[in-house]
């Protein structure tokens, strides 16, 4: 693991890790340092010793904060909005932040946990084809449903003008399945919109997998 | 502010009188759900109603985890409701009205007039936000970051791999004995989480004396553990421990799925 630094937050994150790239796009909103901890998913890193004394549940990411460490990104997200106003995650009105809750819950548990190039033992007993169909049974199905949701809500992100909570769950959902499971994004045309304004903004392409200092050189899984 | 200086005119028996007025009103209101049976539609009824007049519809499914969450928090905010049936056996999640209201095809959705929340998370955010009484989420942020955390947890990390339908799919590939195997795996990771995010709180509940948000998403968490899935919670003290004391609340019972209108006997 790396030495500790005087950074006040560290985030052990994986670069491929969907829920890590939603809270590195968060940290960067906000304009918040942190030291960056790398756990090698593959690799079973979040079962060692050094992990699980810092953060027993063994799920990446996890935030640490002074004495506080928060897993779960939806859970870290919430502590961030709360602990650090500035760039706020959600907006005021009530009806905007429910559809901004929805849209991160669609992806949170309905889409991205039914991914199942996330679950190791999967890949090992089943086979990288079986995984494949699922996946993207689940993306077309959570995808159509987005689509609905943000149709009347959408500006030039997915609930307004401005990025809310709501575009840090989508981006790395839209940027894994294109990327993992060759999701065509022409049948879901607002997602693909949206995906093309978060390719001009400096937070979301600074907390992409490949720019992580745990990418692999090329960038390939 | 007209109403303080009316307030403040009245002597000493009529203030009495009102304050009585308004306990009593509250008391009322309180206990609804519980003296009153909740008015019920089976979905298709439910579509071709007029308007409710009742402020909030829930659609549910009496054997749903995810439905049970929300009418446990429902109960203890006191917010009556209208139940609106949707038969998941019967695959009424499939009927072209109920794709309206939900695309997604699942239960539990709330209405609150013209707005339509699905999602059992998203859901217990709004109903802390729009109606504050008996606060799901406690002002402390240590606390208030557990619940979140141990909430979210249960809805995305467990709960979602033991849906039916993705049990059905790894019974169908692999097989029932894997099936088993895979439902336990992912229930027994996620309890082991939630054993040690909640190992620094004592009390009767989750995360103190009060029953808040964590609470509500693990009652009907362990319930289905335990009655459908088998799972000994002998391996998880804490969070046995935790759930007799909600077993025993009014506002859990209520909630449970054979109190429910649409509950198979």
């Amino acid at each position: 693991m790396a030495e500790v630094d005087k950074k006040k937050l560290k985030l052990y994150s994986f670069w491929i890790s969907s829920c890590s790239f939603r809270v590195r796009i968060a940290l960067n909103l906000k304009a918040l340092q942190y030291q960056y901890i790398p756990v090698d998913l593959f690799k079973g890193e979040q079962l060692t010793p050094e992990f699980t004394e810092v953060n027993p549940t063994e799920y990446v990411p996890a935030l640490v904060d002074g004495d506080v460490v928060v897993s779960d990104s939806l859970a870290i997200l919430m502590y961030l909005e709360d602990k650090y106003p500035q760039h706020p995650l959600l907006p005021s009105n009530l009806h905007k932040r429910a559809i901004n809750y929805q849209a991160a819950n669609i992806v949170s548990s309905s889409i991205q946990p039914l991914q199942l190039f996330g679950h190791k033992s999967v890949k090992e007993k089943f086979g990288t084809h079986e995984e494949l169909s699922f996946n993207r049974y689940h993306i077309g199905k959570g995808f159509e449903a987005l689509e609905k949701l943000l149709k009347d809500h959408a500006g030039r992100y997915a609930t307004g003008d401005e990025v809310f909570l709501a575009d840090l769950f989508l981006a790395p959902q839209i940027y894994s399945a294109i990327k993992w499971c060759n999701v065509d994004m022409v049948q879901f045309p607002l997602l693909a919109r949206l995906n093309d304004a978060y390719k001009g903004l400096p937070s979301f392409q600074d907390a992409m997998p490949e720019k992580q200092p745990d990418a692999p050189p090329s960038g390939a899984s | 502010m007209a109403s303080v200086t009316i307030f403040r005119k009245l002597n000493r028996f009529q203030k009495r009188t009102f304050s009585f007025k308004t306990i009593e009103a509250r008391w009322t209101e309180m206990t609804s759900p519980y003296t009153q049976k909740p008015s019920v539609r089976n979905f298709s009824e439910g579509v071709a109603a007029a308007e409710s007049s009742s402020n909030l519809i829930l659609y549910s499914f009496w054997q749903s985890s995810c439905s049970w969450r929300v009418r446990f928090a429902l109960n203890l905010k006191g917010l009556p409701y209208e139940y609106r049936a949707v038969n998941l056996s019967k695959g009424e999640q499939h009927t072209p009205e109920f794709e309206k209201i939900n695309p997604l095809r699942y239960v539990p959705v709330l209405v609150d007039g013209d707005v339509i929340i699905s999602d059992s998370y998203a859901i217990s955010l709004f109903l802390e936000e729009k109606y504050p009484q008996r606060p799901l989420l406690p002002t402390d942020p240590r606390r208030r970051t557990v619940n979140l955390q141990v909430a979210s947890i249960i809805s995305s990390s467990i709960q979602p791999l033991h849906m039916l339908s993705v049990l059905k799919h790894i019974e169908d590939r692999f097989g029932a004995e894997e099936r088993l195997l895979w439902a336990h795996t992912y229930m027994e990771k996620g309890f082991l989480a939630l054993e040690k995010v909640l190992e620094d709180f004592d009390g009767r509940y989750a995360t103190g004396e009060e029953v808040y948000m964590a609470d509500v998403f693990l009652a009907p968490q362990v319930a289905m553990a335990t009655e459908r899935f088998k799972i000994d919670m002998s391996k998880f003290p804490r969070l046995g421990r935790i759930y007799e004391s909600l077993k025993t609340l009014p506002e859990f019972q209520a909630a449970s799925p054979q109190r429910q209108p649409d509950a198979v006997h």
